[in-house]
C-alpha cells in the first residue's frame, strides 16, 4: 500500500505556500496517491487551494474549534490515528512542520527524515547536515511508515490542477490532552512580501548599527518589492525581530535575487541562501566570506552604495 | 522539582566541519568537541531556574562513549548537581535518545526535561518532540523565554510568524533556541568541585532500550559549491549585470 499523507500548513484559514513545495517534493517519491490533510477552524479556502493542487488525490479537512490554534500535542495523535492508511507521511520543515512532524514520528515508531532537500525514490532522501557542510544520504526501511519533513526551499511550487480534488470533512479522532495552550502570537507585523516565499530577499547584518540603522534595508527592500531578512548578529543585538533571521536556525530561503549587506556570511547564514539564484553581496570588508558564494560582490560603504543603486533603479 | 538535561557531545561550533574524502563520513579524528550549543542554553536555564528558587535538582545526561564524560564534567562545573552517562559505543537516532530519556525519567520523575532544540551536528531537530510523545506530556519547543508558576510553564517561542506564547502543564519537555540567554563561562574552581560531583554510568541494556535504527546513512558527500562569483567595480555596474540578466 503505497500511499502519501502530506500535513498542510495554515494561517487563519489560508494555505501556506510550503504546503504546494512539500506536496512537489512528495511527487518525487513515484507514488500517485497523495492525500492533503488541513487542520484548524474556518479552513474552507485553505482546503480548497489544496485541492486545486496538481497531484493531490483527495483534501481530508479538519475544521474544528479545537485545532484552530493547532498544537503539536493535538494534531499528532489525529495524524496517528490515520497513519496506518499510509506508507509515507510528510510535512513542511518549518517552525509547524519541525515542532508537530517528529512527535508524529515518535508515535508511529519511526525516526523522522529532517529537511529533505532531494528525493532520490520512496526510501532514499538526501539532506543536509552540520550546518550544510555535508549531505548526507539517507534510506528507511521498506517495512516502517516513512516521516520526513520537506525543505520548501529545495522544490518549485506544485502546479495548479485543472480541477479540484475532492474535498472530504473528517472529525477528530482523538480527544484534547488538554495539557497544552495556546495564549497568544505576537507578529512583527511586517509589511512586504513574505520572507519565506518572496522572489527578491534584502538581508541586513550587524553592519548596519541599530534598528534606525535597518532603515535603509526596508526603503530599500521596499523599492525592490523585497522581503527583509537578517543575519543572527543583526538579530541577536536587537535591530530587528527573530522571525527575519535568516539561516541554519532561522529562515531557510530560495529567492530569485538575494541582496546580503554588511553581512560577513558565517556558514551558519550562508546555508540558508545556498539555493537562492542570484547572490549579491555588500560588504566593506573585501576578505568576507560572503564573498566566496555571492555572484556579483561590492567592496565598500553600505551607507553609500545602497542610495546609488536605489538611484539606478 | 528537578529538571532533567540531555547534553550531547558534538563538533564545536567553530569547527568548519569536512566530508571524508572516501565519503564514509566526517571528518571528526583530532577535532574540537564541545556540548551542543543549543544543549548549553537549555542547561544554563536549567540552573537559572534552580538559582531562582524553583528547582531543587539539576541532572545532566549524555549518550555515548566515556569521552562524553567530559562533556557531563562540564555540565557539573556548570552547576549541574549530578550526571548520567549512559554509555553507548554507537551513536544512537533520535528516537532511541529519546527512548533513553524515558528510561531516566521513570527513574528520576523531573517535572522539566530540558533539551536543546536541536544538535549541531545531525540538525535533526527531533529528540525533544519524540520525548514529549512517548511520555504523553507536553511539548514547548524553540522557547525564548520560560516562565514557571503553580505548576504550569508560560513558554515564549520562536517560531516562523514571530513569537507564540504557549501554557503547558508540567511535566513538560522544553527545548531552546538560541536566544533564551548566554551561558556563564565555567571558572577554574568550579571545574575542581566538578570532579567530586557524582557522575553514575548506565548501559542502553540497564536501561532496557535497544538501539534499533530505522535509518541508514548510505553516503556522505561535500554540498554543492556555488560558481565564482565577481567583484564588481561600481554600483552602475551591479545594475547593468541584473538587468541584463533579466532580474531587475
Amino acid at each position: 500500500m503505497a500511499r502519501v499523507l502530506i500535513i498542510a500548513q495554515q494561517e487563519d484559514g489560508v494555505l501556506n505556500p510550503a504546503t504546494a513545495k512539500t506536496l512537489q517534493g512528495a511527487l518525487g517519491l513515484g507514488i500517485d496517491d497523495i492525500d492533503i490533510a488541513v487542520f484548524g477552524e474556518n479552513i474552507d479556502a485553505a482546503a480548497e487551494s489544496a485541492a486545486r493542487l496538481e497531484g493531490a488525490t483527495q483534501v481530508l479537512k479538519f475544521d474544528h474549534a479545537e485545532f484552530a490554534h493547532a498544537t503539536a500535542a493535538r494534531i499528532a495523535p489525529e495524524i496517528h490515528a490515520m497513519a496506518g492508511d499510509y506508507s509515507h507521511v510528510f510535512g513542511p520543515s518549518t517552525t509547524f512542520g519541525k515542532d508537530l512532524v517528529p512527535r508524529v514520528a515518535a508515535l508511529i515508531g519511526v525516526n523522522q527524515i529532517s529537511d529533505i532537500q532531494e528525493v532520490i525514490d520512496a526510501y532514499t532522501f538526501k539532506r543536509p547536515i552540520y550546518a550544510g557542510n555535508a549531505i548526507i544520504t539517507v534510506k528507511a526501511a521498506a517495512e516502517h511508515t516513512v516521516v520526513g519533513t520537506i525543505r520548501a526551499a529545495s522544490f518549485s511550487t506544485a502546479a495548479s490542477a485543472d480541477s479540484a480534488s475532492q474535498i472530504e470533512s473528517r472529525n477528530p479522532a482523538t480527544e484534547d490532552p488538554g495539557h497544552t495552550r495556546f495564549v497568544r502570537l505576537e507578529t512583527g507585523g511586517g509589511e512586504g512580501p513574505d520572507l519565506q516565499t518572496a522572489d527578491r530577499v534584502v538581508s541586513g547584518g550587524r553592519a548596519l548599527g541599530s534598528s534606525d540603522g535597518f532603515k535603509v534595508i526596508f526603503d530599500f527592500a521596499g523599492k525592490l518589492g523585497a522581503a527583509v531578512g537578517a543575519s543572527r548578529a543583526a538579530v541577536d543585538a536587537g535591530y530587528v525581530p527573530n522571525e527575519l533571521q535568516v539561516g541554519q536556525t532561522g529562515k531557510i530561503i530560495a529567492p530569485e535575487l538575494y541582496f546580503a549587506v554588511g553581512i560577513s556570511g558565517a556558514i551558519q547564514h550562508l546555508t540558508g541562501i545556498k539555493d537562492a539564484g542570484t547572490i549579491v553581496a555588500i560588504n566593506k570588508d573585501a576578505e568576507a566570506p560572503i564573498f566566496e558564494v555571492a555572484d556579483y560582490g561590492l567592496v565598500g560603504d553600505l551607507w553609500e552604495i545602497l542610495p546609488e543603486i536605489e538611484k539606478l533603479i | 522539582m528537578k529538571i532533567l538535561v540531555p547534553i550531547k557531545r558534538v563538533v564545536d561550533y567553530n569547527v568548519r566541519v569536512r566530508v571524508k574524502s572516501d565519503g564514509s563520513g566526517v571528518e571528526t579524528e583530532g577535532v574540537k568537541m564541545s556540548i551542543n550549543p543549543f544543549d548549553e542554553i537549555a542547561l544554563e536555564e536549567a540552573l537559572r531556574i534552580k538559582e531562582a528558587g524553583n528547582a531543587e535538582e539539576v541532572i545532566v545526561c549524555s549518550i555515548g562513549s566515556a569521552d562524553c564524560q567530559q562533556q557531563l564534567r562540564t555540565g557539573l562545573a556548570m552547576g549541574a548537581d549530578r550526571a548520567i552517562h549512559v554509555s553507548s559505543e554507537t551513536d544512537v537516532q533520535p528516537l532511541t535518545a529519546a527512548r533513553v530519556f524515558k528510561a531516566l525519567i521513570d527513574k528520576e520523575n523531573p517535572e522539566i526535561v530540558f533539551l536543546g532544540k536541536q544538535a549541531i551536528d545531525g540538525d535533526n531537530n527531533q529528540t525533544g518532540q519524540m520525548l514529549a510523545a512517548i511520555w504523553g506530556r507536553p511539548q514547548a519547543t524553540f522557547a525564548s523565554k520560560v516562565e514557571l508558576e503553580d505548576g504550569k510553564a508560560t513558554v515564549t517561542r520562536e517560531v516562523d510568524a514571530g513569537l507564540e506564547v504557549l501554557e503547558v502543564d508540567l511535566p513538560a519537555v522544553l527545548t531552546s533556541d538560541l536566544r533564551l540567554n548566554e551561558p556563564r563561562f565555567v571558572k577554574l574552581p568550579d571545574i575542581m568541585k566538578a570532579k567530586r560531583k557524582p557522575l553514575d554510568e548506565v548501559s542502553l541494556d540497564d536501561l532496557g532500550v535497544e538501539a534499533a535504527p530505522t535509518l541508514e546513512a548510505t553516503a556522505f558527500e561535500p554540498p554543492p559549491k556555488r560558481g565564482g562569483g565577481r567583484i564588481l567595480e561600481s554600483a552602475q555596474e551591479l545594475v547593468d549585470e541584473l538587468k541584463n540578466k533579466g532580474l531587475l
